[in-house]
This record gives C-alpha cells, structure tokens and sequence, in this order.
C-alpha cells in the first residue's frame, strides 16, 4: 500500500536535516521504499495575488472582471468563471505565458494572451486543477490570508511528496509519525509526538453510551469517545490541503479530523452521529443469518454470517474496520460526535473487505494487524482537534473497552545470534543506539544478551532474528561484509529427468528448429481443436477459478495447438520453412490430488525447402520432414524407436506413425490434419511430433557404450528385393540388421511400377558386412546374403530382384 | 671431330630454340622425342660415338653429356613453367566470388529466456549449488502456509494468485504456483542439511500483462542452508552472480525489504550497466536497477522443517529470469518473450 506523505507534514514532527532526495534514499535502504517524488512546487510564472475588486463582465452573466494585485504596482484585470472568487482573497494568479495545467483537457500547457467574451483577460486565477494539485475545477484555490501579495506560489504552497510503499509487515508506517519515527532514528533527530491533551467536561463519557465486545476474539479493544456541540463545517484550509496532498477528500470538519488523524498516528476512527446511534449503545459482534446493511457510499450488502459488525441498539449500523454505515453517518445537523478507536482482527477485516469487495483505507490498515495501544492515543488526538477545530466539548473519559491486556513484548537477543545471522561483530554499545533509535527498550544482561522491549507500535517484531533485522537495515545492509560460502558442498542430487529434457531441447535446436515457449493455460477451443471432443470430456483439463481471460482458462494437456498457433502466427512473417519446436509440461489431472506434470517435446515444420540461395523453392515440409526431427532427437539420445502407421485424431491417416521405445508408445509423429490447419487458418501443409519425455528415461543409458573398431575392411553389397506393397521397409531392414556379419545397412531405393508387377514394390539395400576377427572372404559375404534372402522370403515373401 | 662438336653446337642451338617454341605439354613431349628420345638427335650422335677415335671419343663424349644433362634440365625448367602457367589460368578462369554466401545450414536457436535460465543456473553451479525442480500446479499450504503466508495474511496481496478450479470444504487448496519458494520447502521436507540448490521454473500471477509485467514469469529459486551461514553470505554469493552475470565492475546494492518468509529480507539492485548509476531510461532514472529479492531464511521454517533453527542458518533469493533477460538483452517490451514471433527469436 502506498503512502503519500507530504514533507511539510513530516515537519511536524520530525527536524528534516537532509534534501528531500537523500531522505527519501536512506528511507528506501531501510525498508520504506519511495517510489516515488513529487513536487508542487515546480509553478513558473504563478504568484500570490490579491484580488482587490470584483465586477461584472459587460458580456457574459456568469464571468466576472477581477482585478488583482500582485505588489510592485501592477494591477492585472482577469476574465474569471469560477462561482467563489471574492474581492479581498488571496489567489493564485498565473500570467501570460506560465505553464499550466488546462482545466478541460488535463494537459500541460502555456497560458496565452486570450479575449474573453470581447474582454481581454490579462492573466488568470487558478483553479487546483490547473495547478496540479487535485481534480478540483469547480472554483478557484483561495489561498491563505497571509501569503504575501507577489510572493511565488511555491514559497507558499510549495511541497514535495513522498510517496512510500510499505510492506505488509509495517502497517505503522502508514502513518505520517510512523515515517517521523523512522526518520528520526536514521537522521540523528527526536520524535515529537503530536498532542493529545485537551479540556475534558465533567460528565462522563460512560455514561452516555455503552459499548460491549460480543467477539472478543475479532474486537481486541474498542474505545469510544463523546465530543458534545461540535459545529460541522468545512475543516481549516491547511487540514483540507493536507489531506488533498496526502490523497484524501476533505468532506467536513468531523470526518477530515478522523482522516486526519488516521494518516497522522495510523490508527483509523470512525465518527458517528451520537444521536442516530439507536439505543446508545454499541455492540460489536459477528453477523448472523440474514443480516443487511447500508454504508457510508450508499452500497447495500447482505452480509454472510460471520463478519465482525458495530452494532447499536436495533441492529448494525457499520461494518468494522472496513466502512460505516448510513444510518449513523455525521451530517450538517450533527451535534454529538460518538468516536469509534477500535482494535480489531486483521484476518477477520481481510476476509469481510474481500468478500464485500470494499478495500478502504481503515481495512488496509486493520488487516494488516495493528497495536491494541494506538486506539486510546488515537482517539485522545482526535477528541482534541474536534474540541479545536469544530468547538466540541469533550466527555470526561474514554469509554475503553480492552478485554484481554496485551503485554510488553520482550525478545532475548544475544550476540552470538547477531553474528551468525549477520556475520559480523558489533559493538553492544552500536546496538544500543540503534535500537533506542527506534524506540526499543534495550538492557544489556551480562555476559551474552540483551533484553529487548519492543515499542508498541512494532506490532511486527516478535523474535530475535527481527530485532537483528532492525539493527541491520539501520547500520545498512550495503555497510556489512561480503563472503562466499565456505561450508561442504552438499552430496549431489541426481535430476535424470531434467538432464534429459535439456538434452532433449539441445538436440531439437540442433536438427535446425526454433525453440518457443508459449503460455501454459489455454482455452478449450484450442484444446478441442487438437483432441477429440470425447478425450476432453472423458478427463477435462484443469480449470482456473479466476481466469485472467477466456483464452488462458484450462491448463494444457498437449502443446499441439500451441506450435500451431505460433506456426500461424509465423508462416506470414517468414516464407521460408518454419520449424518450431517447444519444451514444457502438459498437466494430466489426478483425483484429488496435483496434476502429473509431463515433460513434453512437441515440434512443427511447415514451408518448403531451401534452394541453393536460401530461397523457398524445394519440397513442401511433410511426413518425413518431421520425422527428421524425431529420429535426430532419438538417435542422439542413442534411443532405437519403431514407427507404426497409427490414427490420431490432430494427424492425417496414413501419413502418421506412432513411435514406439521398447514396445512402449512414447510419441506421435505425422503430417497435420487439413482440418486441423484450417482451425489454425494455417495455409501450408505442416507437420508435427510430439514426445513424452519422461517416458524415454527407463530407455536412455548413462554412458555410451564403446564398440571396438574393427581393422578389417568391409565388403559393400546391394540386395534388392521386391515384395508386397504393404510391408514396411522398416520390417527389412530390422531383419538385414539382425545379422551378425551386417555392420550397418540403409535403405537406398523404393520403386514402384513397371516393371514391377502390381501390388509389389522393390526396396534396395546398401548393406554393409564386417567382421571383427577377420578379413571376411567372398563366399562369408556371399553365404550371409544368401541367408538374408532366404529369410526375407520366408518372412516378408520378397523375392530377390534380378 | 670438329664436325661431331659442330654437331653437338648445332644440337644445342637448335633445341633450346625448339625448346622455348613449344608451349604446351604435347610439344614439349615432341622435344624430347626429337633431341632425347631413342631416336632422337642427340642420342643418334652420343650412340655414334664408339665409332670416333678415341681421344676424340672422350672430347665428343664429355661435350655430349653435358648436352644432354643441359637439355634434360631446360627441359624440366620448361615443364615447370608450363605447368606454372597451366595452374595460373585455371585459378584465374575458376576463380570465385567469395562473397557469395555458402548454402544455409539450418539453425536451430534456443529462446532467450532458456539461454538465460542456463546461463544464471550455470553461474549458482560454480558456486557449488544444484538445480532441482518442483510443480507449477502447487498446493496452497507449500506457495503460502509454509511459507509464513496463512490465509488471510495481507501479505497475499504480494503474489495475486490464479486459483484451481477445485475446492475443499469450501477452499480452495490448489494454484498456479505464483513463485519458486516452495520449492525451499519440498527440498528441506526430504533431506538434511547442508542445502545449496537452486531451482528453476514458471511461475504464474494474476496480473494484467504491460511492458513489465507478464501472468506467466520464470524464476530461478535459491536456497543455501548450513551451520554457519549468515547475511555476509547471502551478500556475497549475490554479489558473484551480479557481477559473472552483467560484468565485474557491477556494483550491487541491498536494501531491507519484506517476504514472510525470511529475516532479514532484502531487495537487490544492480548499478545499472548503460549509464553506469547516472541515470537513464533502463534504470528510470534511479541509477539502480531491482534484480532480485532475498533473505535470511526465517527460523520458523527451519524449526517446521525439523531443523535446529539455533544451529543451522540459510539464505533464499528468488530472481525473475525475464527481468534478467530484458536488462542483458536490452529488451523494451516483456510482451515479446512469449508472443514467439520468429523475427523476435532469431535475434537470440
């Protein structure tokens, strides 16, 4: 959450020693970062004016003529529209020529000479707006009454503002004295905390209203105050721009002095009106069944049974921590102020303010867990200002209701434990200081460790280690030492399935395709477009509750549509072959239990073939273009794999082949489905392959093997055969290569047609025989081949060709 | 005799005047054929010679054998040159553009943040870490609980989470995991101490994707823990991998920041490597560019691990590889690493 924090605030509390810029370094290193600088009082050209007469514009109803004086005699007449411009004010007046804000189009801009209405205008008075202060447009910034006439706008109203975003851990700094504290520790000042001292009545506040804990398990503590006679009115203007710079909207004096005092101490308040409390008394309790309420903005909200609500005596009248309601809210007519200081449960407030979808600046902070001491000083603060600023009188007491007392937190810290977690040795003396700083308590207990006592505003410091933080971050984490690890390096942990799929990603950027990575979520379009309809609905993918959109809703159970989209997303860009390729997990969903996450290799090619000059000119990509990317993969996993003519639902029947490891089936590779292309508006064929990953691991060996290299030649002979048309060449080739003296043998030639007669095909072999022990003579060769005809005859019906 | 060494002169005049007519290999074999060659002149006289007398069979003789050994040497000196030139004009008439581009190969590229991943891994190896990996679809009590992030802790807001569509009495127990920290714990749940791992992987947030921000990250997760690690550790590694990873004149800056799960935590920053820490676009002006968060494991995890917390401290850092990527490869728009436009990844 982001603090907006005026430096001329800070001051108040705090003697600000160093520029803004490296206040807001050191507060960033110690923890508070700022993100952010912004200055109001960059204003060229605009002075303090003093308007010394209002009159009529001779053309128009609605403009006034303002003459105004800067000093030094000059006397401008400006053309105004604004409803509150009043002789005797001070104004903000901008010349010919200052830059500005325009107060329709919101942009920066140079004011010019301009004729309104046929009437010059020599200059203007400025509106917030057009100042860069707020949205405020309606009428003009009335500046105090004793801004010196001439003077520029930015020795007056000139600030800068920090704005600081606090980590979830330190909803104290949420708060104006909150950063003064830090400030302070990391500057060498003291704190001055704000006053709380006030004139109190003789009637006590008790015995006007009751306030009773219902659930003292979610209201820790609830105090209330009773200011009588207040007047509501607009709050002082420097309460009004304090609250604008800090990003609030003033709303009336009551409410600005609760808002106020939240963004100055921390602590948020809530005024009701005494009068429209039912029953004078407050009950603070858990919603039951059926319960409404109204709040403060007007929203109506059925409340589930168990959020924590300020009840009066017919029912509830605001909903804690998080937003008054309605039906007690302070108006123009209110007279007694009833000012709520409460503690409450921080995950109680988060879980009513999500499930109401009301995040508001008291539920940011309660949520956040806040000290059970701040309400009481809280409230004193507030009690006092209304008594100042509104003409309260205050009740004697505050009704404190604090049914469990907290007690001091003390935290042993020893040295031994600052230097093993900090690695370093520091002076006892050093700690001190620092700790005191910031408002620890801090005993040394000789000989090893100090008692520390944590100021109640920590409501994040609960063990040593925190403390050890604290005195870090106050020394500067850039002031310790570096060192390198020096233990025992840890017995290593095997990863084979990782190892492997990199070497996977190694091997399909080597056989030439692209590696991307697409997102893991998808939509079941896409899905539905890869997968047959009864796949999905037999075991539906993963869904998101709260998808980002429609297109990132149910984790992928494939990476098929993924390449295809990038594939058509590409074959634009590139006319050239495309070969994508992408490693990640598909997510297959379990009973109960996490998805199993399978390493998953799919790759795409599509596009023809390059010429001599890279042109494409050459074959489309098809079958065995992607086969060509399986087998490079598997061979250079040193992985023999079967391919089987399969059916698959994405894939072209009799141009897709399973592909098989140890009888296992361990991926899919084929030419695209037209169909399937269509769904992608991809023109050109493509083909794909897909393989688990994981499957391969029984199947990969560790280390190569080494074969001895034979010294003796090798004789190279050819056999063709010619068998029927629907036996597989693979089937052969498994047979020639199943013969010892066959060193290695490949496929050279399929033929089809004359002279062959119909229904058979010739396949040629190039084959290589070698033996380890010995120069093989003609009749070895000659007796090997003739066993292999004869058993290609026997098993595959093939008769040698002539 | 006169007449023989008048032969001889003869001879020689003849055959070098032959000899520097021919110009190709045929004629010079015709050379030697007609002067060296069985029946050739010289030989024919040389051959004649047991029929002179026989002081002037030594005179004829001598002087005929110097001629031969001088032919047979302007013979090779000639075959030289023709040869020479022979060379000369097939280089000349076979000479190529070496300009031209040699056949594409086809390249295959890994993507920018897998090349990353490596290389940052790579670097924590060195340092005597292990990659280990752990799910993307993660229990809610491994990406919050045991991370000190109950339901309800405000510090949620820290990881906007993408929930599973699967709930358990009335929760919901399952999501996209929204950083690799509770890999620190699946590791320390199955083994002891000393630790050094780092562990790469996805990551998942739900947040609306611009410039900087995308709901799909990768992290790289590191977790150090043993007797006698402490904050100079943490410094010092960090610093090591800023330094190998962006240059050995980095300087690397820490400062206190908040994740439930460890302390102290710390943010680290890089001076940034354009402008060198004075300011410009990369580093928006700061001179220091956020790079990764970290920490002192808290003791509390190391107690719920069933480690003694007094005895064995750690430290955890989790780096965003895609920021990394961005800084290294001047990237302006995260929007590019996944939109997996080809012109974008053959760049890599």
């Amino acid at each position: 959450m982001t603090l907006r924090l005026p430096l001329s605030w800070l001051a108040d509390y705090v003697d600000l020693t160093v520029e803004p810029l490296e206040l807001a370094r050191r507060l960033t290193v110690a923890g508070a970062e700022v993100s952010e600088m912004l200055s109001t009082g960059e204003w060229d050209g605009i002075v303090v004016g003093f308007v010394e007469n209002v009159e009529p514009h001779p053309n128009a109803d609605r403009l006034v003529l303002a003459t105004v004086d800067l000093g030094g005699g000059d006397h401008p007449k400006v053309v105004c529209g604004a409803p509150n411009v009043r002789a005797g004010q001070k104004i903000a007046y901008a010349g010919i020529g200052a830059s500005l804000i325009d107060g329709h189009t919101g942009k920066p801009a140079v004011l010019k000479a301009a004729r309104i209405r046929g009437v010059e205008s020599q200059g203007m008075i400025c509106s917030e707006k057009e100042l860069g202060l707020s949205d405020e447009h309606t009428g003009i910034l009335v500046l105090p009454d004793d801004a010196p006439i001439g003077a520029p706008l930015r020795s007056v109203i000139g600030d800068t503002i920090l704005e600081i975003e606090v980590t979830a851990n330190r909803p104290d700094w949420l708060s104006v004295l909150g950063i003064a504290r830090e400030v302070a520790a990391l500057t060498g000042q003291a704190v001055r905390d704000p006053s709380i001292e006030y004139a109190e009545g003789r009637k006590a506040a008790s015995t006007l209203a009751k306030v009773e804990i219902a659930d003292p398990d979610l209201c820790h503590r609830y105090v209330g105050a009773i200011i009588e006679d207040v007047k509501v009115e607009a709050s002082p203007q420097w309460m009004q721009e304090r609250l604008l710079a800090a990003g609030m909207r003033p709303i009336n004096n009551i409410v600005d002095i609760t808002n106020y005092v939240m963004l100055e101490v921390g602590q948020p308040l809530h005024a009701f009106d005494y009068h429209r409390v039912r029953g004078k008394k407050i009950v603070v309790r858990r919603s039951v069944p059926g319960e409404q309420i109204t709040l403060l903005d007007g929203s109506k909200h059925d409340l589930a049974p168990g959020m924590l609500l300020i009840c009066d005596g017919d029912g509830p009248t605001a909903v804690a921590g998080v937003m008054g309601g309605g039906d007690s809210e302070v108006t123009g007519e209110t007279r007694t102020v009833l000012l709520e200081a409460a503690n409450f449960s921080g995950p109680s407030i988060r879980r009513t303010s999500q499930a109401l979808k009301l995040r508001t600046d008291a539920s940011t902070r309660f949520e956040k867990g806040l000290s059970r001491q701040l309400p009481p000083i809280a409230a004193a603060r507030a009690v006092k200002l209304m008594v100042e600023l509104a003409g309260g009188r205050a009740l004697q007491g505050l009704i404190d209701v604090y049914p469990r007392k907290e007690k001091e937190h003390r935290i042993a810290v020893t040295m031994e434990r600052l230097t093993r977690v900090l690695g370093i040795d520091i002076a006892t003396t050093e700690v001190r200081r620092i700790l005191g700083s910031l408002g620890f308590g801090c005993r040394w207990m000789p000989p090893d460790h100090f008692i520390v006592r944590v100021p109640y505003w920590r409501t994040d410091v609960a063990i040593a280690d925190d403390v050890i933080e604290e005195v870090a971050r106050i020394l500067g984490y850039d002031e310790l030492p570096t060192s390198l690890l020096s233990g025992a390096i840890p017995d290593h942990v095997p990863q084979p399935a990782r190892d492997l799929r990199e070497r996977v990603r190694d091997l399909a950027a080597g056989a030439g395709m692209q590696e991307i990575i697409s997102y893991s979520m998808t939509d079941m379009e896409s899905l539905g477009r890869v997968l047959p309809a009864e796949d999905l609905a037999v075991s539906p993918p993963l869904r998101l509750a709260n998808p980002l959109s429609r297109q990132h809703e149910y984790a992928r159970t494939t990476l098929r549509h993924a390449l295809l989209q990038a594939l058509a997303s590409n074959v634009r860009a590139a006319p050239d072959r495309v070969a994508l390729f992408e490693v990640a997990r598909v997510y297959i969903p379990r009973e109960d239990d996490l998805p199993r996450e399978v390493e998953t290799l799919c790759g795409v090619v599509s596009g023809r073939a390059p010429d001599r000059w890279g042109a494409p000119s050459g074959d489309f990509a098809g079958f065995f273009d992607a086969k060509a990317g399986m087998e490079f993969v598997l061979d250079g996993l040193g992985v023999a794999a079967e391919y089987m003519e399969a059916h698959d639902f994405a894939y072209l029947p009799g141009r897709t082949a399973h592909v098989c490891v140890g009888g296992e089936r361990v991926g899919t590779v084929g030419e695209v489905h037209p169909r399937v292309l269509a769904s992608f508006d991809i023109d050109a064929p493509a083909a794909m392959f897909e393989l688990d990953i994981e499957s391969l691991l029984p199947h990969v060996s560790g280390a190569t093997h080494f074969q001895p290299l034979s010294p003796y030649p090798a004789v190279e002979q050819d056999i063709a055969v010619i068998v029927p048309a629907d036996v597989p060449a693979g089937r052969l080739l498994a047979i020639i290569r199943s013969f010892p003296l066959v060193a290695s043998a490949r496929i050279f030639d399929v033929y089809t047609g004359d002279p062959i007669p119909p229904g058979r095909k010739s396949l040629a072999f190039a084959v290589s025989f070698q033996a380890s022990d010995r120069t093989l003579q003609d009749a070895d060769v000659a007796k090997q081949r003739s066993r292999i005809v004869e058993r290609l005859k026997r098993e595959v019906d093939a008769e040698l060709r002539g | 005799m006169t007449t023989e060494l008048e032969s001889l002169a003869a001879i020689e005049a003849d055959a070098l005047r032959d000899l520097s007519a021919a110009t190709d290999r045929g004629a010079l074999d015709e050379w030697r054929i007609a002067y060296l060659g069985r029946k050739g002149r010289l030989t024919q006289l040389l051959r004649a010679l047991p029929q002179l007398a026989i002081d002037q069979r030594r005179a004829v003789g001598a002087r005929g054998n110097e001629l031969k050994e001088l032919l047979e040497q302007e013979h090779t000196l000639r075959l030289d040159a023709l040869e020479r030139r022979r060379l000369e004009e097939v280089i000349e008439s076979e000479r190529l553009d070496v300009t031209l581009p040699g056949p594409a190969l086809p390249r295959g590229r890994l993507h920018p943040i897998t090349q990353t991943t490596r290389d940052m891994l790579a670097i924590f190896v060195g340092m005597g870490f292990q990659v280990v990996e752990g799910p993307e679809v993660e229990w809610d009590r491994y990406n919050f609980e045991a991370l000190r992030i109950p339901p309800d802790h405000p510090a949620r807001d820290m990881w906007d989470t993408l929930w599973i569509d699967y709930e358990v009495e009335g929760r919901r127990p399952m999501l996209l995991r929204t950083h690799t920290s509770p890999n620190q714990v699946r590791f320390m749940e199955t083994h002891e101490p000393p630790i050094r791992i780092v562990v790469p992987g996805k990551c998942y947030r739900f947040e609306a994707t611009d410039a900087t921000h995308e709901w799909m990250l990768t992290q790289i997760e590191g977790l150090a823990v043993d007797e006698g690690i402490s904050l100079t550790d943490l410094k010092g590694t960090l610093a090591e991998f800023a330094r190998q990873m962006f240059g050995q004149d980095r300087r690397v800056t820490f400062r206190c920041s908040y994740f439930p799960f460890v302390e102290p935590g710390m943010e680290v920053s890089i001076d940034c490597f354009l402008c060198r820490g004075t300011g410009c676009r990369t580093c928006h002006g700061g001179g220091w560019i956020e790079i990764l968060g970290a920490g002192m494991v808290h003791p509390e995890i190391l107690t719920n691990m069933g480690y003694d917390a007094q005895r064995y401290t750690g430290f955890a850092f989790g780096v965003g590889i895609e920021r990394i990527a961005l800084l290294r490869y001047g990237v302006d728009d995260i929007r590019h690493f996944y939109a997996n436009d080809i012109r974008f990844l053959r760049q890599f």
